[in-house]
């Protein structure tokens, strides 16, 4: 029996599905690459401001959901190897950490976010654009850059959900974990986009 | 008759059978009669443009109504009718027939892909009637109006984020079918050359989509948030928004014709009844162009200020883009010879597309040159060139498509003597409403105005008489192709005597297309 046999008669394609999710995760790339491309632009432009804002960053928070995504990616997988091995409690278990770990990350950008606002220091805010072209950039970046990043953190954690749902009722299994493990992939390209942002907003001081 | 795909006993009753299927076959009827309904939106929008521009001097509407007017033409027609055009209706239709599959990958994407766009399609026709008014900077949106003006623009731009991104999932569903979808011995090599042409523009509408999804939400975010990337005020570099745009802006332009072409190629040898000439040549250039494309955005942006440096390697690779289409046009002509030639409708069509895209390809190396840009950069001329490639071109080749997978769709034949009226009537009033643009444009007339000096009124007049006898000629064609749904003859299901596979199943097709998958073992052209 061929593979396409078994796509025609079965209505089950693996390679297909696992396919279908690398060409739209290009896809990511290309709409984040729009906004490293401002950034590069304004970098470029504007390099002693971008180093002393950067310098203005939690560095600590910033570290921290670093490791959080990292660490959530590693349960990500431990979810898909659990059910790839039929169990099933263990991967539902994993699924759940991993939501948790992108919650955290949701919370840590908040509390970041919030603190920069206090500050004055929003997209049109006086005291921002007091500050200076270079500055208002950074921050005009730091939070379109971040905040659609944030966007798609938290699709991920519904996507999540979904298969954990789907897990739950065991339409997710051993034979068929294909949803699991493309959700993953997504989430790894948050992870990894995550992984770029990071030294260009928090570690160029 | 009964057994189709019109008849299928699914889950849903009634319209809803339609608007929750996952039948590839009903949602390229869906995207067919929203995309014909947005084009008769956009004529209508470009008729009472053109009766405005009668004559110098005399007026029947507000130059900020004209101003919405060529706005809503060219958002209409870009991303409601032509860019969707024959990718979602016929490709949706016609693909997994020809590579002998029962639908495409992801048929529940692909309904997700019609509701995003008519999500889209509502946004865009409602930022017409609240706040402000209908946008008025342009299909293009530039920058800095297009943050200042009051007018719809959030919604607008929001709305065609949504076209934008149905578009890039249906390039994901294409070009994951025909990867894992074909029919056991359909060989890269045996796949017909529209099923080419589609996947080359999946290419384009994956990739290039994303940085105009990008681009208008950023514009939604300066306009509410003032954020400041194009705005010099705060540092920002408005040129930086028009490189952002016409990044997709131009591979936009190749989704619109590679499929056109791949139509064209696919009907040549049914009327002359010869194997193509140049297969490979005629893929590869498909590819070529889809590739090559992603490279010449610049050419919309000559006298934006950018540095001499750059504009030559966009003008070079502007005209290096122009070969492979190039070498479509010699092989077309090549596959004809010695041929026996049927000049029925779809072959008239492919004969107007060929001379009408060629002219428009021609103008397109004047204007990439930059020497003559400076001049006719935001003129007539400009008008003129696109209106040739894009009408002339992708639409004339979407009527030989239509009229060509017409009896395999509907199941019936249209009237032969109407269509070939239709394509006569159609084709004088498109070179008369089009060709005096070229001249006026040349003259020095400039675009989106809504007057002009006295000295331009000859060739405004001939345009706007033009527009009556395309729009006549448009009338006759869909009353035939609609009397036609009704009373035509039944075709049978293989009318043309074509060799490709979406010809040897029933006509209109089975729910699930074919009874048994078929097993190719030639390639799809070969007639003698």
């Amino acid at each position: 029996m061929t593979t396409q046999e078994t796509a025609h008669t079965q209505h089950r394609d693996y390679t297909g599905a696992k396919l279908g999710m690398w060409f739209f995760l290009f896809t990511e790339i290309l709409l984040f690459g729009g906004m490293f491309l401002l950034y590069a632009v304004y970098r470029v432009k504007f390099a002693a401001d971008f180093h002393e804002a950067g310098k203005e960053m939690n560095l600590l928070l910033g570290a921290a959901n670093t490791v959080i995504l990292l660490t959530s990616s590693l349960t990500m997988v431990l979810a898909i190897s659990a059910i790839k091995q039929g169990q099933r409690t263990r991967s539902i278990a994993f699924q759940s950490a991993t939501i948790l770990l992108g919650l955290v990350f949701l919370a840590n950008k908040y509390f970041e976010w919030t603190g920069h606002i206090q500050h004055g220091l929003y997209p049109s805010a006086p005291e921002l654009l007091a500050r200076g072209n270079g500055t208002t950039l950074f921050y005009g970046l730091y939070y379109v850059m971040t905040g659609i990043h944030g966007l798609h953190v938290v699709i991920g954690v519904g996507m999540i959900g979904f298969v954990l749902v789907l897990t739950l009722r065991k339409t997710v299994t051993s034979a068929d974990y294909v949803k699991l493990e493309n959700t993953g992939l997504f989430w790894h390209l948050v992870d990894i986009i995550w992984i770029y942002l990071f030294p260009l907003f928090y570690l160029i001081a | 008759m009964e057994n189709n795909f019109y008849h299928t006993k699914g889950k849903f009753p009634g319209i809803l059978g339609w608007l929750f299927t996952t039948d590839h076959k009903r949602i390229g009827l869906l995207y067919l009669g929203a995309t014909l309904s947005f084009f008769f939106v956009g004529v209508m929008l470009g008729l009472t443009m053109r009766l405005e521009l009668i004559r110098s001097g005399m007026h029947i509407i507000s130059a900020q109504t004209y101003n919405a007017l060529f706005t809503l033409h060219g958002v209409v027609m870009v991303f409601l009718f032509v860019i969707p055009g024959i990718p979602a209706s016929l490709g949706n239709f016609i693909l997994p027939l020809q590579i002998g599959a029962r639908d495409v990958a992801f048929p529940k994407i692909n309904l997700l892909s019609w509701w995003l766009f008519m999500a889209g399609a509502a946004c865009a026709v409602t930022s017409l009637f609240t706040g402000s008014g209908p946008p008025d900077t342009g299909w293009t949106f530039y920058i800095p109006y297009s943050i200042r003006t009051t007018t719809n623009v959030s919604l607008a731009v929001f709305g065609v984020f949504l076209i934008g991104f149905s578009s890039t999932l249906t390039g994901m569903n294409f070009l994951t079918t025909i990867h894992r979808m074909r029919a056991p011995g359909m060989t890269w090599k045996r796949m017909p050359l529209f099923t080419w042409s589609v996947y080359a523009t999946a290419w384009i509408q994956l990739l290039a989509t994303p940085v105009l999804a990008i681009t208008l939400t950023l514009i939604i975010l300066e306009r509410y948030l003032g954020v400041g990337f194009f705005d010099p005020a705060k540092g920002g570099d408005p040129i930086l928004f028009e490189h952002m745009f016409w990044i997709y802006s131009h591979p936009a332009v190749y989704i619109m014709i590679l499929p056109a072409m791949g139509a064209v190629t696919d009907i040549i040898p049914v009327f002359t009844r010869r194997n193509i000439f140049g297969y490979t040549a005629i893929a590869a250039s498909s590819l070529a162009i889809a590739f090559v494309g992603y490279l010449v955005w610049g050419h919309h942006m000559f006298t934006s200020g950018m540095s001499d440096t750059a504009r030559i390697i966009f003008s070079l690779l502007t005209f290096i883009v122009a070969v492979p289409s190039g070498v479509k046009v010699f092989n077309w002509i090549a596959s004809m010879y010695k041929g026996s030639i049927r000049l029925d409708a779809p072959f008239l069509y492919v004969l107007g597309f060929i001379f009408l895209f060629s002219i428009g390809g021609l103008t397109g190396l004047m204007i990439g040159a930059l020497s003559t840009n400076l001049h006719v950069h935001g003129t007539y001329f400009i008008v003129a060139h696109f209106h040739y490639v894009i009408f002339g071109g992708a639409v004339f080749g979407f009527f030989a498509a239509l009229h060509y997978w017409y009896p395999k769709i509907t199941g019936r034949m249209y009237e032969e003597h109407l269509a070939k009226l239709a394509f006569a009537v159609l084709f004088i009033g498109f070179n008369m409403l089009y060709f005096s643009m070229f001249i006026a444009g040349w003259e020095g007339m400039p675009r989106r105005y809504y007057d002009y000096l006295p000295r331009f009124n000859t060739p405004n007049l001939i345009s706007t008489i033009g527009s009556w006898v395309l729009a006549m000629g448009l009338v006759i064609l869909f009353y035939n192709l609609i009397h036609s749904l009704l009373s035509g003859e039944e075709s049978g299901n293989n009318p043309w005597e074509a060799a490709t596979l979406e010809w040897q199943t029933t006509s209109p097709p089975l729910t699930e297309n074919f009874e048994t998958i078929p097993e190719v073992t030639k390639g799809p052209y070969q007639y003698r």
